[in-house]
């Protein structure tokens, strides 16, 4: 399976691209770098591959067709701030199944531990709750995992228990993942190729 | 360092009253066992994990904290013991606060007006011109004067958080996360505006969650876990294999780094209300002997640091 973006422009301001005539692709199975200094639009690529922004012009594909806009969507994005995906009025074990049941063994190896799902959001850190954002989207109907700096507000402990455990999945399930971050020390333990949208 | 400490605080802890089902009562420990000293010139990283409450220690130095908390242990500054009415006389004129984001910053207001703000003393014409020398040193055109924040980047909203601080002429710097989301080129200016103000004699304490920005940027980091400073160490002994880290789970820190092992420790952070009777990192601790179970270890110096384990060597 492959997904790739073609010939991509987007602006948020008229006359101002973030993104003007880039081209990506990314194979299942494959963990894919995309970097660059702030402001040159790797988050907004990352939006417009998981559907949540429409570019101006140029497409986005999934083995050369373009993607549904119901069901469920196979390339699933995870953001930095964890606090922000989450509804802060359903316990954490509601918004984890929101998406699917995933295994015990599954719950246990991501490092969340059974007390925590009749919790509030509120009541779990950034990292406690960054896992369950995780986990909520490697349903095995995902098929590209999109993360945007998912761990650069953890620590390091955390940041390896949450790579290990989604590295270990993609590999089992032949799920492609992109990883964008600015930390050259994480792309390079994680991804076989590194995409540098500034140049 | 022989040199007396600008601000030191011994067993510190913050714990907060909660009512359980409306009726039962029951305190949260958020920090326990937390010690610091800042020195003059001098930069302290105090690098913790999400969860951990080191965004309260700022709050608790600052006086800051709401009204269910209880604060004990305690806090020095320049040799004196300080309590609460002593903190809220010192912030805001000797101890500042550099904040995470231009969210601190009014919008509707011009940037050149709020650096002014901290000026105390003297005419208009006067603070202008100093805000303007701030600006300059820090790499800020003079045209920012005139700017609103939105119109900031995240760098000079930094840069002018920054001067800020400097300009209320504190002595203590507290800067809470002043690194997520920062690029290479970013971190290295952070590095070179915090070691100016540190050699202009100021005594910075950097909350941070990211050992790597930590190491970049400090003189001495204390690692925080649990709400406790478990070691303290100078930034020279995180370096290499780590061998010369004094607690276990700075070891653990320093192995779970993209570029060295990538290697997790394996469990979790006790959560505040549900912290071990003794030392805070048993359960997760490769080298754990049966007394550390029951004994919570105490503080001591050990090779030019401190750390919190009757074992380490």
């Amino acid at each position: 399976m492959r997904l790739e973006a073609k010939d991509i422009c987007y602006a948020y301001q008229k006359g101002r691209p973030v993104l003007s005539h880039v081209n990506f692709g990314i194979e299942s199975g494959e963990a894919v770098g995309l970097t660059a200094p702030s402001g040159y639009g790797k988050s907004t690529l990352g939006k417009i591959l998981a559907g949540y922004l429409t570019p101006q012009s140029g497409t986005v594909s999934i083995d050369g067709k373009t993607r549904e806009d119901t069901g469920y969507n196979p390339v699933q994005l995870i953001f930095q701030h964890p606090e922000k995906a989450v509804n802060p009025r359903w316990k954490m074990k509601r918004i984890l199944n929101e998406a699917w049941n995933p295994p015990e063994e599954m719950i246990r190896s991501m490092g969340i531990e059974q007390d925590w799902m009749n919790r509030w959001p509120s009541e779990l850190s950034g990292g406690e709750l960054q896992r369950f954002c995780v986990l909520r989207a490697l349903s095995p109907r995902t098929r590209f995992l999109i993360a945007d700096e998912m761990t650069t507000m953890l620590d390091m402990i955390t940041q390896a228990q949450i790579w290990n455990e989604v590295r270990k999945h993609a590999e089992r399930e032949n799920m492609g993942i992109v990883v964008i971050s600015h930390e050259k020390h994480l792309l390079e333990r994680l991804c076989g190729r590194i995409v540098r949208l500034d140049g | 360092m022989n040199e007396m400490p600008v601000f030191q605080v011994r067993d510190f802890g913050v714990s907060f009253s909660q009512y359980e089902n409306g009726v039962t009562r029951r305190e949260l420990h958020v920090i326990t066992n937390l010690d610091i000293e800042l020195y003059e010139g001098k930069i302290l990283a105090v690098v913790g994990s999400s969860g951990s409450g080191k965004s309260l220690l700022a709050h608790a130095i600052l006086g800051i904290l709401p009204d269910n908390a209880v604060v004990y242990g305690r806090m020095e500054y320049r040799g004196s013991r300080i309590g609460a009415e002593q903190i809220r006389a010192l912030r805001g004129r000797k101890i500042g606060l550099i904040p995470q984001s231009v969210n601190y910053l009014d919008p509707l207001e011009k940037v050149g007006h709020q650096i002014e703000r901290s000026v105390r003393g003297g005419k208009k014409k006067e603070k202008k011109k100093k805000v303007l020398e701030m600006m300059e040193r820090y790499g800020l055109e003079a045209g920012v004067y005139d700017y609103y924040p939105h119109q900031l980047s995240g760098g000079m909203a930094r840069k002018v958080l920054l001067s800020i601080a400097l300009l209320s002429d504190c002595d203590i710097l507290i800067a809470d996360e002043p690194t997520p989301g920062l690029d290479e080129g970013s971190l290295r200016e952070v590095l070179k505006d915090f070691r100016q103000a540190a050699d202009e004699g100021k005594a910075l304490l950097m909350i941070t969650h990211d050992i790597q920005a930590a190491c970049a940027v400090a003189d001495r980091i204390a690692v925080f876990y649990a709400g406790s400073t478990l070691e303290t160490a100078d930034v020279s002994d995180f370096g290499g294999d780590g061998s010369l880290l004094r607690h276990p789970y700075s070891r653990a820190l320093l192995r779970a780094m993209p570029d060295r092992e990538f290697i997790p420790a394996a469990g979790n952070q006790p959560l505040p209300g549900n912290l071990p009777e003794g030392c805070l990192y048993y359960d997760r601790c490769p080298e754990r002997r049966v007394n550390c179970k029951a004994l919570r270890p105490g503080s001591r110096a050990l090779r030019g640091g401190r750390v919190r384990c009757d074992y380490a060597t």
